[in-house]
C-alpha cells in the first residue's frame, strides 16, 4: 500500500465515523436567516407592545381583555418566525445533506431531534405554565435558557461549535431573569444577532 | 526495517468492511439499511461483509421487529474493537516507515 493509499483509507474512516454518528448538513445560511426573521418579529412585537395604549400604565387586572390580545399577537408572532426559522433550516440542510450524502430524515437527525426536543418541548410546557401563573417577566428568560440548554444537548450529535451558541443562550437567558423589563432586547440578542453570527460562522466554516 | 503487512488485519483488507467496523466504532447500535445508506451498497453485498465480520466474531447482530418488519441491528464487540484499533495502529506504523524510507 502507498503511503497516499493510506492515508486516504483513514480519512474515509474519519468521515464515515463523523457522518454516521453526527448530523453534519446543518446549514450556517439557515442560521443567519432564522436570525434575521428574529430580528424583523421582534421589531413587529416592540411596534405592537408600543402601539398598545394601556401598556404599561395600567395594572394588569383591569385591562385583561387588551392584555389577552396583545400576548396572542405577540404568540402570533413568535410562532410565524419559528414557522419561518424551521422551513428555511429544512430547505437549506436538505440541500446541503443531499451534497454531503447523509439522509435529512436518517438515524443521525432523528437522534439529534429527540435529543433537542426533551429541554425544547419541556421549556415550551413550562413557559405555557409560567403564562398561567402570571410570571411573564420569565417567559423570555425561559425562552433562552431552555432553547440553550437544548442547543448544548443537541452539540453531541452535530456540530460541537453549537454548544458555545447555547452557552451563550444560557448566559443571555441568565441575564434577561435578572433583568425585568428588557425582554425583548435579551429576546433579538439571543435569536436574532447570536444566530446571525453563529450562521455566519458555520456558513465560513462548514456551508462552503 | 521491515514492513509490518502481517499486522494488518485480513478481515479489513476489504474496504466495506472497515468501512462498517469504523461506524460501529462510534455508534453503540446501527440497523442494516441505515448501514446500506450510509454506505451505499446493495443488499447483498453488505449481507456477505456482515456475515463474514460476525464469523470472525468481531460484531453481533440483534434481530427484533418493528411492527411487522423486521429490524436488524449490529454492534462492535471488544474483540472487534480491538481488531480494529490494532489495524489502525498498523495502517499509522506504515505510513511512518514509509516517511522513513
Amino acid at each position: 500500500m502507498k503511503e497516499k493509499e493510506i492515508r486516504d483509507e483513514l480519512a474515509s474512516i474519519r468521515s464515515l465515523m463523523e457522518r454516521s454518528s453526527k448530523f453534519i448538513s446543518l446549514s450556517g445560511l439557515s442560521g443567519i436567516l432564522a436570525g434575521i426573521y428574529a430580528l424583523i418579529g421582534a421589531a413587529a412585537a416592540y411596534v405592537v407592545i408600543q402601539n398598545n395604549p394601556m401598556s404599561g400604565r395600567i395594572p394588569l387586572f383591569e385591562l385583561i381583555s387588551n392584555f389577552v390580545n396583545v400576548i396572542l399577537i405577540l404568540f402570533a408572532i413568535a410562532f410565524i418566525v419559528l414557522i419561518a426559522s424551521i422551513l428555511t433550516a429544512l430547505v437549506l440542510s436538505s440541500r446541503i445533506a443531499k451534497k454531503k450524502g447523509q439522509p435529512i430524515w436518517g438515524k443521525t437527525s432523528k437522534v439529534l431531534l429527540f435529543n433537542t426536543s426533551i429541554p425544547l418541548v419541556t421549556g415550551g410546557i413550562f413557559i405555557i405554565i409560567l403564562l398561567y401563573q402570571g410570571y411573564d417577566a420569565f417567559i423570555i428568560p425561559a425562552m433562552l435558557l431552555f432553547y440553550g440548554l437544548s442547543l448544548v444537548s443537541a452539540s453531541n450529535f452535530t456540530f460541537s461549535d453549537v454548544k458555545y451558541l447555547g452557552l451563550f443562550e444560557i448566559l443571555l437567558g441568565l441575564a434577561a431573569a435578572c433583568v425585568p423589563g428588557l425582554g425583548l432586547l435579551f429576546w433579538a440578542l439571543g435569536f436574532g444577532v447570536l444566530h446571525i453570527i453563529y450562521g455566519s460562522i458555520m456558513y465560513f466554516k462548514y456551508d462552503k | 526495517m521491515k514492513v509490518p503487512f502481517e499486522k494488518l488485519d485480513k478481515a479489513f483488507e476489504n474496504r466495506l468492511r472497515l468501512q462498517v467496523m469504523s461506524v460501529l466504532m462510534v455508534n453503540d447500535r446501527y440497523d442494516f439499511n441505515s448501514l446500506k445508506e450510509l454506505l451505499d451498497t446493495t443488499d447483498g453485498n453488505l449481507a456477505s461483509h456482515l456475515k463474514a465480520l460476525e464469523k470472525e466474531e468481531y460484531i453481533v447482530v440483534h434481530k427484533s421487529f418493528i411492527g411487522r418488519k423486521p429490524n436488524t441491528n449490529y454492534e462492535a464487540t471488544e474483540k472487534g474493537k480491538t481488531a480494529f484499533k490494532h489495524h489502525l495502529d498498523a495502517l499509522e506504523q506504515l505510513i511512518k516507515q514509509q516517511k522513513t524510507n
